[in-house]
């Protein structure tokens, strides 16, 4: 893998460098190592991940039977005819899918606690940010992953039919994600430092998340029920998400490295 | 610096009870809401006290951030602490004076809204430091106040969207006060401003001498382990 391969000479010169070399046991030669490029560590980073998650399937099965649980509870709280569900189903859909992500979000980091990984992370020289931005997409994709699925299953359970612009559901979705997503993986690498850390997660995230959450059920109960343009809520979540984005990559390495 | 505390609680003592006959018996009585609107003078006044706070803790978070400075780091702390009280007068006062005037405890309306979503932004804060490990606690903290600041624009500018039910600022914004109502109300914000300062000083010291003592209990600790051996 190369991520580790810069921390253990052996290792790399094995699994990677050779084929270069021509020599075949180059880590005999004092050639110093190529700089880390940051995208390349993303890729790798992220790839790994995803394939750990379609090996164990632990975030993405248990966040699904999480949000189906949630539509069959809300159902009883209130009368799902057509109407009612309009009103309703925005601040139910992203609550959902709120919660259901916080099961995604606190394993990111705990995953790499189990034999001092995070450490490692730590000594090497690659860069903080690829690894911030890796576990961020990750995160990103296995949400989408769990919206794409669920979201034909609200439709279907509480009738709904949007009476606006339905494209526009697409963008809210995006943005909105990534906005939970981003904060997501920073506050869960500060709550990992903590005490009780799973609980810590939604303490810190929530009220922080409160102006986005709020873009996403008004963006979407304005669609669904046609009468309100959902422009503001878009260009709102536009402006958070690049806010945040900035925030936590000017801020991940001195977290990452706070002792 | 130590002889300067008790002179300046005194004067603050003073200060707040002449802010307080002011506001209850030298200024007048409002036309519409009779004497119930007194309570403005504390309500207000906690709010500017409050927003001046988590102002300060910021900018110490930045400070600490950039240059490791652990008295800024104990100056973030302090103010969040402080401020979290005053917004929390804010939060009680409010309702007490909307259930007569508005006949409602509480409405959704953007002003409340948004200084409850404050109030947990910096309680989430203060939770975050209490249980955090120690070592990495203040760099968290600091990240966390940055997120927290960054996040109160975006919070005002969204509730904002909803219509609001509150009345209009009395300062600034073309709103209209009594002169005699408007020298009351300063002067109670500068007496909660001396009561805050005066609060965060002795919590600032009290910090200090705590941090103090566990380096030392932790350094007591480590000797003798070193000495039975």
């Amino acid at each position: 893998m190369t991520l580790t391969a810069h921390t253990s000479d052996v290792s790399a010169s094995q699994n990677m460098a050779a084929p270069n070399q021509g020599t075949g046991n180059n880590f005999k030669s004092n050639r110093p190592l190529p700089p880390i490029s940051g995208f390349r560590t993303t890729v790798a980073s992220l790839v790994k991940d995803i394939r750990l998650e379609w090996r164990s399937k632990d975030a993405i099965n248990s966040m699904l039977f999480f949000s189906l649980l949630v539509v069959v509870v809300f159902s009883f709280s209130f009368d799902p005819t057509a109407q009612e569900s309009r009103r309703i189903a925005g601040g139910l859909i992203w609550v959902a899918f709120l919660f259901a992500a916080i099961v995604a979000l606190n394993q990111t980091w705990a995953r790499e606690m189990r034999n001092q990984v995070l450490d490692a992370y730590r000594v090497s020289p690659a860069p903080a940010n690829s690894l911030f931005l890796s576990k961020a997409i990750g995160n990103f994709l296995f949400v989408l992953l769990l919206e794409a699925v669920m979201t034909p299953l609200f439709i279907m359970f509480y009738q709904l039919r949007a009476l606006g612009p339905a494209w526009q559901l697409v963008p809210i979705a995006v943005l909105g994600t990534w906005a939970i997503v981003i904060n997501g993986t920073f506050f869960a690498s500060i709550s990992l430092r903590t005490r009780s850390r799973e609980i810590m997660l939604p303490l810190l995230l929530f009220p922080i998340s409160i102006p986005a959450l709020l873009a996403m059920v008004e963006g979407t109960t304005s669609i669904l029920s046609g009468e309100l343009t959902a422009r503001f809520w878009i260009a709102l979540l536009l402006a958070y998400d690049v806010v945040f984005t900035m925030a936590s990559l000017l801020l991940f390495e001195t977290v990452l490295h706070a002792e | 610096m130590k002889r300067l505390f008790p002179l300046f609680a005194i004067l603050t003592a003073a200060l707040l009870s002449f802010a307080l006959y002011e506001s209850l018996i030298v200024a007048p009585v409002d036309q519409l809401q009779g004497n119930v609107y007194r309570i403005l003078y504390y309500h207000a006044s906690s709010a500017w006290t409050a927003f001046i706070l988590f102002g300060i803790n910021f900018v110490a978070s930045v400070v600490y951030l950039v240059r490791r400075n652990e008295k800024a780091d104990v100056l973030a702390f302090v103010t969040a602490e402080v401020g979290v009280v005053f917004c929390t007068v804010v939060l009680v006062t409010g309702p007490l004076w909307a259930r007569p005037v508005w006949g409602i405890w509480w409405t959704w309306d953007w002003r409340l809204t948004s200084t409850f979503v404050l109030w947990l932004i910096y309680v989430s804060y203060l939770l975050l430091r209490r249980f955090s490990s120690s070592g990495q606690t203040p760099v968290l903290a600091a990240a966390l106040a940055v997120f927290g600041a960054l996040d109160i624009p975006l919070v005002y500018f969204s509730i904002w969207f909803f219509r609001t039910q509150h009345p209009q600022p009395v300062i600034g914004d073309g709103g209209y006060m009594d002169p005699g109502m408007l020298h009351v109300l300063l002067l109670n914000w500068l007496a909660f401003s001396c009561l805050a300062f005066m609060v965060c000083w002795s919590r600032y010291n009290l910090e200090v001498l705590k941090r103090e003592l566990e380096e030392a209990q932790a350094l007591e600790s480590l000797l003798e382990t070193g000495g039975a051996r």
